[in-house]
């Protein structure tokens, strides 16, 4: 038998981001014992690091907006094949969950009555991101956090969990390692909440740190539960490209919201020349106008910049393709020229950009008030995870819960910016609020020895083959490289076929890891194990991508470049088949009620 | 600094005990100190532990002393430093070792439970909403800037070379209680607590603090000195005393 120690929570929360937070603050609050487990310290998850702001239709800048315009614009976004039961307690739901966080202390920026303000983001047709500065996931996870620690959470900082355990047919606990001394550790739980964001270290280019190897995503596959939307990976349009050292660094959106634009070697607003059908009675077709929509103007319309990241990724790689890019491979992205239009514009920019300002001149010794950026598309999450259940969250694994990034459904084919914020608390809420009645209502299962045995004998294996074996970080690189080149934004059956091969071999590669030293903080050990999810993830976009045959929001075929209807109404489902393979099946999408297809029509 | 070498000179060690190692690579435009223990980690040293998740200074999770200095290594770009001797690299000096450049911070999650949590007023409108001004704002949101790097209680003496955990919360913490005493909703109030659990006082205003904090906060100046303040102001506090105290323990 392994060495461990064992907890027992009623529901336990794997992840510390908004979504595993917000699911920990609620499940407590209904009285049942909470455990959190996450893989770095508290306040340091990947919500930390978004910009922009959290949508919600709080029409508190425009009052034209509310819940029915959000719907409207999150499944346009998302090109109809999203949850349409999420979009909907979403777009009602959000504005109650950003008071909430107001009520627990967070401070938003003000409009000049002193309400909560809201930006102008991509996709939304009124301003509708409720933000601080350019840090507003900062302001909202050290919110949850301050809330949280007074709620008698337990919280285990520093913890991987490995794999979930069964009885039954049930979830009923975890399995993991602390980082610290290596040792492992054993949740039991009556229900378990997954919150372990994205998985956007499978690609060379990314936005996302190195907790974001799909572990939720792997967890849920391997313990039985089916994954939905996997082809569809958001490449956000503008990362840092120089110097090469911070390559895929996010640039938020809000540069653009704030009137920022892009331009190509020649100096043409070239988002101009391509505006999508459902987009066109939206969108400005001249600069004058779209400057004055991200001036308050309401009778303009938005200017191109602010379409879907999906459109404007694909605009930015065309004009690399064509040889209009800019020195480094990217494009131009520019906030100075808005001094032309504003008194005291270097102030202004600095003012509601602070965290840009300070990001490029200390990393890239430019001036964003003086010069333009260089950008390129970088990527930056996944719309693909655990299919759940759209009001409970609660996965085809009894027991099993999952919100946040590793779950899927509301976003359907593309992610509108400052859903994921509004998301992560909305179902996040719902995910601890189930998870706890189911909790309340089912009683703890009996742990199987032999699971626990066999998973710790697999996580310490690559100490035996020691440092003679692969080199782990080696392995993640070729892998980061191939998914980068061949399951990229633009994508070919031929090329995911070869990457269908590659990831053979990688696997093959992965079972030669070795790791030297001993099990204290030992960072080799750790890169060997995330392999096994970064794997798993990989293999689910390549096979849903491979049978989307269709062009269509995040997943963009250059064999099928167009959209096909046949496609509009159903979703890839993956799931491991008795055999132990990776099996992709069609699953239909359940009509909508009337009620949501006028609103839809209404809204076109 | 095309494709340049350079030598970091690591701390490689546990509670126990541990050097500083060599290690020298290849260095190029634009990196960052982080870059650089990265690829040596990759190539070198598979096993060595380092803490980091955004590589864009926002999260507050590589603090280290670059050079003696904590530093972020995520922001402290290699062409500030001179390449010509080792760059030295260790971990906060503050807290235990946990190893390498990993140091065992939990007391700092620990201190600021002790802290009395957000109380707000009631809302100012019949939906549950309140109503304040942008500038009562923005006097907090300097200080909710923190990304709980802990370089400031690294640097405080009062922690690195007293160790008066016990004592003393620490400018992190003291920032933290800033933010909430000058929130334009809450109504706790927290200057008893501020003067004997948490001690400010024991802060004799050396500013350490604010030279190294990453976010640019103004951590003596708009947050301590005016919890001095109020302490003052609330409790008669014989701050002289206190300060001969701390004097004496030197
Ligand atoms: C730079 C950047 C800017 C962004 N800006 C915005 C924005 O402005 N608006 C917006 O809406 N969205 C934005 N996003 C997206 C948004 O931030 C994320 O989608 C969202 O924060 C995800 O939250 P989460 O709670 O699902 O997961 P996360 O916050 O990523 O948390 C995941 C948690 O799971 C833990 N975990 C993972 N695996 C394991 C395991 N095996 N064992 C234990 N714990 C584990 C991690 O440690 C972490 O605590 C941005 C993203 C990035 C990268
Ligand atoms: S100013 Fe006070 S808190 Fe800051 S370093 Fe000096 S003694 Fe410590
Ligand atoms: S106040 Fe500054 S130095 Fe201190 S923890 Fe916060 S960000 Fe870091
Ligand atoms: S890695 Fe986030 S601050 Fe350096």
């Amino acid at each position: 038998m392994p060495d461990y120690q064992t907890h027992e929570h009623d529901v336990l929360v794997i992840g510390a981001g908004g979504a595993g937070l917000r699911a920990a603050i609620e499940a407590s609050a209904a009285g049942v014992s909470v455990g959190l487990v996450c893989k770095s310290l508290l306040g340091k998850a990947h919500t930390v690091m978004a910009e922009g702001g959290i949508a919600a239709a709080l029409a508190n800048v425009d009052d034209r907006d509310n819940w029915k315009v959000h719907f409207a614009d999150t499944m346009r976004g998302g090109q109809y094949v999203n949850n349409w039961r999420m979009a909907e307690l979403h777009a009602k739901e959000a504005p109650d969950r950003v008071r909430e966080l107001e009520a627990w202390g967070a401070v938003f920026d003000r409009t000049s009555d002193g309400r909560i303000l809201q930006r102008n983001f991509g996709g939304h047709r009124y301003p509708r991101l409720a933000h601080v500065g350019d840090r507003t996931g900062l302001e909202m996870i050290r919110t949850l956090q301050d809330h949280g620690i007074h709620q008698g959470i337990d919280v285990h900082m520093e913890c991987t969990i490995i794999t979930l355990l069964k009885d039954h047919g049930r979830v009923v606990g975890a399995f993991g390692y602390e980082r610290e001394r290596g040792r492992f550790k054993l949740f039991k739980s009556k229900a378990v909440v997954l919150a372990t964001g994205g998985v956007g270290r499978a690609y060379k280019i990314t936005s996302n740190s190195w907790e974001y190897t799909g572990d939720g995503h792997t967890l849920a596959y391997d313990a039985g539960a089916e994954l939905v939307d996997m082809e569809f990976v958001q490449f956000h349009p503008t990362g840092m490209i120089w110097p090469p050292s911070v390559r895929g660094i996010l640039v938020t959106e809000a540069v653009r919201g704030e009137g920022g634009v892009l331009r190509n070697s020649e100096g043409r607003r070239f988002m101009f020349e391509e505006i999508p059908e459902n987009y066109r009675a939206q969108t400005a077709d001249n600069e004058e106008e779209g400057w004055r929509y991200t001036q308050g103007d309401k009778s303009a319309r938005r200017p191109p910049e602010l379409l879907t990241r999906d459109h404007v990724s694909r605009c930015i790689v065309r004009e690399i393709k064509a040889g209009r890019g800019s020195p480094h491979g990217g494009v131009f992205l520019d906030i100075s020229w808005i001094k032309a239009r504003i008194p005291n514009g270097t102030e202004h920019i600095k003012k509601k950009l602070p965290s840009m300002y300070h990001q490029f001149k200390q990393l890239a010794d430019l001036d964003i008030t003086q010069e333009p950026m260089e950008i390129g598309p970088t990527t930056h999450y996944i719309m693909g995870g655990v299919r759940v259940d759209g009001d409970t969250q609660m996965s085809t694994v009894p027991g099993l819960f999952a919100a946040g990034e590793c779950a899927a459904g509301i976003n359907g084919a593309n992610r509108l910016g400052g859903n994921s914020l509004s998301d992560i608390l909305v179902f996040g809420k719902r995910a601890g609020e189930f998870a706890a009645k189911f909790a309340k209502s089912g009683k703890s299962g009996t742990i199987d020895a032999q699971q626990l045995e066999e998973a710790a004998r697999r996580a310490i294996e690559p100490f035996d083959r020691g440092t003679g074996g692969e080199n782990a970080y080696q392995v993640q690189y070729a892998l980061q490289d191939m998914m980068h080149d061949l399951v990229g934004i633009v994508r070919t059956e031929p090329e995911m076929q070869r990457a269908l091969d590659g990831l053979d071999a990688l696997r093959t590669r992965e079972r030669r890891v070795g790791v030297g030293g001993h099990r204290e903080y030992n960072s080799g050990w750790h890169a060997a194990l995330d392999l096994h999810s970064l794997l798993t993830v990989s293999e689910a976009i390549t096979r849903s991508a491979i049978e989307r045959r269709e062009s269509r929001g995040g997943h963009f075929r250059e064999d099928y470049p167009d959209k096909d209807t046949a496609f509009g109404t159903l979703n890839f489902v993956v799931r491991k088949a008795p055999d132990g393979r990776m099996e992709i099946v069609r699953a239909p999408i359940p009509g909508m009620p009337q009620e949501l297809k006028n609103i839809i029509e209404e809204m076109k | 600094m095309a494709a340049e070498r350079a030598t970091f000179r690591i701390w490689r060690g546990d509670a126990q005990g541990g050097t500083f190692q060599d290690y020298p690579t290849k260095v190029s435009e634009g990196m960052v100190v982080l870059d650089a223990v990265h690829q040596i980690q990759a190539e070198q040293a598979n096993d060595l532990a380092v803490r980091w998740n955004c590589k864009a200074g926002k999260c507050g999770s590589c603090s280290a002393e670059v050079n003696g200095n904590p530093r972020l290594m995520c922001m402290t770009r290699l062409n500030q430093l001179d390449l010509s001797v080792p760059v030295t690299v260790g971990p906060m000096h503050a807290f235990p070792l946990i190893r390498d450049l990993v140091t065992d911070v939990s007391w700092n999650f620990e201190a600021k439970k002790r802290i009395k949590r957000f109380k707000p007023r009631p809302p100012d409108a019949p939906d549950g909403t309140w109503r304040i001004a942008q500038g009562d704002v923005e006097r907090v949101q300097e200080f909710r800037k923190c990304i709980e790097c802990f370089l400031c209680q690294d640097v405080c003496h009062v922690l690195r070379d007293h160790q008066m955990f016990d004592a003393f919360i620490g400018p992190r913490h003291l920032v933290y209680a800033a933010a909430l005493e000058m929130h334009p909703l809450d109504t706790e109030n927290r200057i008893p607590d501020l003067k004997r659990a948490h001690g400010v006082g024991y802060c004799n205003i050396t500013k350490c603090c604010t030279k190294v904090c990453p976010e640019s906060i103004t951590i003596t100046d708009n947050a301590i000195i005016p919890l001095k303040e109020r302490v003052i102001d609330q409790l008669y506090d014989p701050v002289a005393m206190l300060f001969r105290k701390l004097r004496t323990r030197d």
